[in-house]
């Protein structure tokens, strides 16, 4: 029967199974103990026989490997009394292992086979320098090599450099070893200092596509957020023609994808940098229409991924790009598409499409937010028109609960973005109650997407967000408050904005809230702090939280010792004019409490320093100091009489009539109006 | 892919034109543009449009203005206030977007948006009520700046791109590869607008209140757009198209195919001997019999030497039953045989005339390049003609060799009997030559006018004049532009007499006149009517009608070129009849 038979193979074919894997052991090992002959000829017949052998064929790789063929590959590739021609041939069937699977690499790096290559390179002969390269190539572009190992010797690559020169080959496989090897600024910098734009730009003219193209890629990387490459780029010609030309060139609609794609990536680079400027019309016509073009059905999804993320980067920043991409191609709806996979078509018809596109959706995804972000970044129809896409703030929702970080972060950020609309906030955002998932988001989030979210958040409280006090029931203020404890600063600082958006006209209980979550050490932690983006946020809190008089009267019951204190320790220390402004203003909101103003009138310092600032050279913090006086010495509130005397005899009065004839209409004003309230 | 600019095309033209739309009245000159039809409308050709059409095709015009005088600002004023629809109106290009094309585009320049900005960008077919703005109407489709819709055919728009106005740059290009349309604006792609596209679309313009005035640019200026770019994707996506079209196994094999197709055209227009030889030096086999081949090939000659009633009797006795069966074929071939009679080169009246200019027992050889390879004959004939009038002559003229044609008539068919020895000398890489050098022929023309003149006089078959009447006749048309009547007078008595000029000949011209007219009414009766054939008859009965038929507007029946394809509809009706026998692959 037929079907006994699959669910219980027979002992024979187990046991004919083995004899044929025996059999490929043996003849394996029959090629491995070619490699030990006494002739030299017939070693190198041997590793020739091998080289035949294993192409194409990972079993027999791994076969060889594990029979030990790459210790004594190795050993004939470095030894000086090997002819060129066996060693050549060492090099070449490396390579082979090394096109195999990530084991295979693995393998052979444990064998140390990157610094017996490297030493390779050092031979006179070509042919054998191209094996050796075409092997380096294929190690570093696995996944499993750390690209590290290129640096370790800081000869290798001064003497790659040279190698450039040699043939079409050594062009192409070194440029490839560049480009994957150069990750981040420090790569950036060593290629470089190698003179590696002088070295590889003439590349880009070369008759060889694969030259060309691999010298693109370098181009790009090295660009790649390189403010110092880029400008470098921009001077560099090749044949009389600029680099940025030659990009252009290639990003002409009949060249290859890959081509336009890479070359878009280098303009996008340069320009980000301000190497180019955004109105360049190789920016505005070429660049971007080339990258809206990346993100069509058309391409392949990982091109569409690429494509994306580059015209995000490109456009993040300007707000003229954003509206052109909003209206190439119908881009908005294109990227709808995005989040179509895998489609239900695919999961039927075929399964190796499914497995494609399952690859790619998280990719798709977070490439699709990440451009909406950039999209709707500054223009209000921008953002509209995103969210009228169909289904879009369900798309944010889920995207905010998806597992992975990158999706997450990418959709946060696609909602900061949106957020930044008040007639969303009040209405879609208000619909799909984004407030549940963005604060599910907020918890034991790693740090990136903290900081974006965290951004959101303070535009979701803001005063007119209906999302406000839902958020606040949540448990926000905790959150914040821990926020602001921080190492990190940009949290620090997001924080600290939302608590002070937060307490903007907010009810007495949020007030007090926030003042028991934070906690009086933790704010004066915060006015001590280093950055004054904390500084001030920090102050724009508490002035938000002295504001209308029983609030003000109130806090400074209980916390007026404490807040005198940092009021003064901030105007005697180093402070810029915008800090001293905020300072002298919530001096100003104190005065303007009934009992607080007490705390000012009794504290001679402080009344020393607010004259001290009705004479100072910036009108804005003359202008700040009035504004403490007159609520001082506003008339019909209890005291008044006794605290004009009080100021007339510190000569206050004297300052407001020369403020009185003031150029300055403001403190002209300001002061007239002051001096009224003497003569009443 | 063959021509060195392929189909697509950016327009070139000179000529601009702007259109307003305006309550002030027209300056003097002005047209109304909305009531304009092509027949008022300037026409602009330009040379640089023909460049990227096909050799073979008849140049087709571009739409590359208005239909409005180009020197002045038209205004499209009709006395009202824009309010409603019913005041707008669209100007249209004088022609259609032709197919060949490929892609079209055209970029219009809003000058001033007037009051509203009412104005609609785009496309419509013939006949499409120029009164309203283009997209509204069926088989119309438009791009509206006051709110940045499309319309497609209807009177709602769908949401389309950002609005225009003032200063803005539309273009709208329209890809009949794939039938779709997509717009700019200041020179970004806006996305497809519309697709399945009718052909014959006019570009077209609409505005609708005062003030709004549009300034069309069909590639005078550089367009804002990198149309140029977008060509070049197309190029590039068309190529890689042809390179990856699948090919059978078989097909594959580009010799054995190459092979084939010459040999079969060889079999097809009958040059047995060269494609026996063909055959022999590439290891084919000759899947017509040689005899049939031979037989082919004579009612051909007849048919070419325009003596018709020979070469339907000889069908007739070769192939009893092929036109019996094939009752309009007879008849075609019986009208032509009524034009040769009024030629005077007809058997029938060539035996009672008595006179007869030798020459038209020739076929000449048209020194225009023919429409299609396969319609002439006349190159392969080359070959044979070459090779026994001159033995060793290394240049292939057309005119060299109707000269040598000329004289061989005189000889009877000499020529083909010849033809046997010269044409297995002759071996394939001359006969590439020969394909090639097709195109060469027009050129060699002038250059060969010389040796002509020479060869002309040599032969002794001057007085005959057999070039200058063969030359008469296929440069008729534009000779009597340039010659006086002297000429007219003079060569006509010299060469043109009613059925060559006897009274015989003509009665018997008239009685056979008779007999296809009762043969006509009897086809009709049995076969239904048929224009084609009844239009057939009516040309060639006109001929009667002018003391001249050879200068007639009908004249050019007359001319030899007139027999290919009668010869060429008999020869594949005969091929149908032999076993093996079809088309030459060539023409697929």
């Amino acid at each position: 029967h037929p079907c006994i038979l699959e669910c219980f193979p027979s002992p024979t074919s187990d046991l004919l199974k083995e004899n044929k894997s025996l059999e490929v052991t043996a003849s394996s090992r029959h090629y491995v103990d070619r490699l030990f002959d006494l002739d030299p000829q017939k070693v190198l017949q041997g590793v020739i026989d091998m080289k035949n052998a294993v192409i194409g064929n990972n079993k027999q790789k791994a076969n060889l490997i594990v029979l030990g063929a790459v210790p004594r590959l190795l050993y004939l590739l470095q030894q000086e009394s090997s002819s060129t021609e066996l060693r050549t041939e060492c090099a070449v069937v490396l390579g082979s292992l090394a096109m195999g699977t990530e084991n295979n690499v693995k393998s052979l790096l444990d064998c140390h086979i990157i610094p017996a290559l490297l030493q390779g390179l050092l031979s006179p002969d070509l042919k054998f320098i191209e094996a050796c390269l075409r092997c380096l190539r294929t190690i570093f572009i696995s996944p499993v090599t750390p690209e590290d190992l290129l640096y370790t010797d800081a000869t290798v690559i001064s003497h790659l450099m040279a190698l450039l020169s040699r043939s079409r080959y050594t062009q192409e496989y070194i440029c490839q070893i560049f480009s994957h090897c150069c990750k981040g600024p420090d790569h950036q910098t060593i290629l470089f200092n190698h003179g590696a734009v002088q070295n590889i730009a003439h590349l880009l003219v070369s008759t060889s596509y694969k030259v060309r193209m691999q010298a693109l890629k370098c181009f790009s990387v090295l660009a790649f957020e390189n403010p110092q490459v880029s400008m470098t780029l921009v001077n560099v010609s090749v044949d009389g023609e600029l680099l940025p030309q030659i990009f252009v060139k290639m990003l002409q609609r009949d060249k290859p994808i890959e081509m336009q794609l890479t070359s878009a990536k280098c303009l996008t680079s340069m320009c980000r940098a301000g190497a180019i400027r955004t109105d360049d019309s190789c920016i505005v016509l070429k660049t971007l229409p080339c990258l809206v073009r990346m993100c069509s059905k058309e391409r392949l999804l990982e091109e569409r991924v690429e494509g994306a993320e580059t015209l995000a980067y490109l456009i993040e920043t300007d707000v003229e790009l954003q509206r052109i991409a909003s209206i190439t191609d119908h881009l908005i709806v294109m990227l709808a598409d995005y989040f179509k996979y895998p489609s239900s078509v695919s999961a039927i018809t075929d399964i190796k499409r499914l497995d494609h596109d399952l690859k790619h959706a998280h990719e798709l995804r977070q490439a699709a937010f990440k451009l909406y972000a950039s999209l709707g970044a500054n223009d209000e129809d921008i953002r509209k028109k995103i969210i009228e896409t169909e289904n879009m703030m369900d798309r944010i929702v889920n995207g905010l609960s998806e597992s992975s970080i990158k999706v997450r972060l990418a959709a946060v950020r696609c909602l900061h973005s949106l957020s930044r609309s008040v007639q969303q906030l009040r209405t879609s955002f208000q619909d799909h109650a984004v407030w549940k998932p963005l604060m599910k988001v907020l918890q034991n989030a790693p740090n990136e997407i903290l900081i974006v979210a965290s951004s959101t958040l303070c535009n979701l409280l803001l005063e007119f967000s209906p999302s406000k006090e839902p958020i606040l029931e949540s448990g926000a203020i905790e959150l914040l408050c821990s926020l602001t404890q921080s190492e990190n600063l940009a949290l620090r600082v997001n924080g600290i904005w939302a608590l002070m958006n937060m307490a903007f006209q907010a009810e007495q209980k949020i007030k007090s809230d926030i003042l028991r979550g934070l906690s009086t050490e933790q704010l004066f932690q915060l006015l001590s702090d280093s950055d004054v983006n904390v500084l001030m946020k920090t102050l724009g809190l508490l002035r938000n939280l002295l504001s209308t008089r029983p609030h003000i009267d109130h806090i400074m019951s209980t916390h007026g010792k404490q807040i005198m204190q940092a009021v003064t320790l901030i105007l005697e220390g180093e402070h810029n004019i915008e800090v001293k402004e905020q300072t002298l203003c919530i001096l100003a909101n104190i005065a303007d409490g009934t009992t607080a103003k007490e705390l000012i009138m009794t504290n001679d310092d402080i009344l020393q320093k607010i004259k001290y600032y009705m004479s100072h050279s910036n009108a804005k913090l003359q202008l700040a100091a009035m504004f403490c006086i007159s609520n001082l010495i506003w008339n019909g509130e209890e005291g008044s009489q006794e605290r004009q005397d009080k100021l007339r005899d510190m000569g206050i009065v004297d300052i407001l009539h020369k403020l009185s004839q003031s150029s300055d209409p403001n403190l002209c004003d300001k002061a007239k109006t002051a001096l009224q309230q003497y003569l009443a | 892919m063959g021509h060195p600019q392929p189909l697509w095309a950016a327009v070139q033209a000179p000529h601009q034109c702007i259109v307003q739309r305006d309550n002030h009245l027209p300056a003097a000159g002005c047209t109304v543009a909305d009531t304009s039809q092509d027949g008022t409308a300037l026409h602009h050709r330009t040379a640089s449009r023909e460049r990227y059409l096909g050799d073979d095709e008849e140049p087709t015009q571009l739409p590359t203005s208005l239909g409005v005088h180009h020197t002045c600002i038209t205004s499209l004023a009709r006395g009202s206030h824009g309010k409603t629809p019913k005041d707008a109106a669209s100007v249209r290009a004088t022609h259609p977007i032709p197919a060949a094309c490929g892609i079209y585009y055209f970029e219009v320049k809003i000058v001033s948006k007037g009051r509203d900005g009412y104005m609609g960008i785009g496309l419509s077919a013939q006949g499409v009520n120029m009164n309203r703005l283009p997209g509204w109407d069926k088989h119309s489709y438009g791009y509206h700046g006051d709110d940045g819709h499309s319309f497609c055919s209807s009177g709602t728009g769908q949401p389309y791109g950002p609005t225009f106005t003032t200063g803005d740059v539309i273009g709208c290009c329209v890809n009949l590869i794939n039938n779709t349309c997509f717009y700019t604006k200041n020179g970004h792609s806006l996305g497809i607008a519309f697709t399945d596209l009718p052909p014959n679309l006019y570009p077209t313009v609409g505005l609708q209140t005062p003030g709004e005035v549009v300034d069309a640019n069909f590639g005078q200026h550089p367009f804002v757009f990198d149309i140029e770019d977008y060509m070049r994707e197309w190029r590039t996506k068309i190529q890689a198209q042809i390179d990856r079209f699948p090919i059978g196994d078989r097909e594959g094999e580009w010799q054995t195919m190459i092979q084939k197709m010459v040999s079969s055209y060889l079999v097809h227009h009958g040059y047995c001997a060269t494609a026996e030889a063909f055959a022999r030096s590439t290891d084919q086999t000759v899947l017509e019999e040689l005899a049939s081949i031979k037989n082919r090939q004579r009612i051909q000659k007849l048919v070419l030497a325009g003596r018709m009633g020979e070469a339907i009797e000889t069908t007739q006795q070769l192939y009893p039953s092929l036109l019996e069966r094939n009752p309009n074929l007879l008849f075609a071939l019986k009208v032509r045989q009524f034009i040769e009679m009024v030629n005077g080169t007809d058997s029938e009246v060539r035996c009672l005339g008595g006179h007869s200019p030798k020459s038209q027992d020739s076929y000449p050889v048209s020194p225009r390049s023919f429409s299609s390879p396969s319609m002439s004959p006349s190159h392969g004939m080359n070959i044979h003609n070459l090779a026994t009038g001159k033995g060793s002559s290394t240049h292939f003229s057309g005119f060299e060799s109707s000269c040598s044609n000329g004289v061989i008539s005189n000889k009877g068919h000499q020529s083909y009997c010849h033809s046997k020895h010269t044409a297995t000398s002759l071996n394939v890489p001359e006969l590439n030559n020969i394909n090639v050098s097709r195109s060469q022929q027009v050129n060699s023309y002038s250059s060969n006018d010389v040796d002509m003149e020479t060869d002309h006089y040599s032969n002794g078959v001057a007085e005959t004049s057999s070039n200058g009447f063969l030359n008469g006749s296929s440069k008729h048309d534009h000779e009597m532009e340039e010659c006086d009547t002297e000429m007219e007078v003079d060569s006509s008595q010299l060469r043109r007499q009613l059925c060559g000029g006897s009274q015989a000949a003509i009665e018997r011209m008239i009685h056979f006149g008779r007999e296809l007219q009762a043969m006509s009414e009897q086809l009709r009766r049995e076969c239904g009517k048929n224009t084609a054939n009844k239009k057939m008859l009516k040309d060639a009965f006109s001929l009667l009608a002018y003391s001249d038929p050879w200068s007639s507007p009908v004249g050019n029946q007359l001319d030899p070129i007139q027999r290919e394809p009668v010869c060429s509809v008999l020869n594949s009706a005969i091929l149908v009849e032999v076993p093996r026998g079809t088309n030459p692959s060539s023409v697929r």
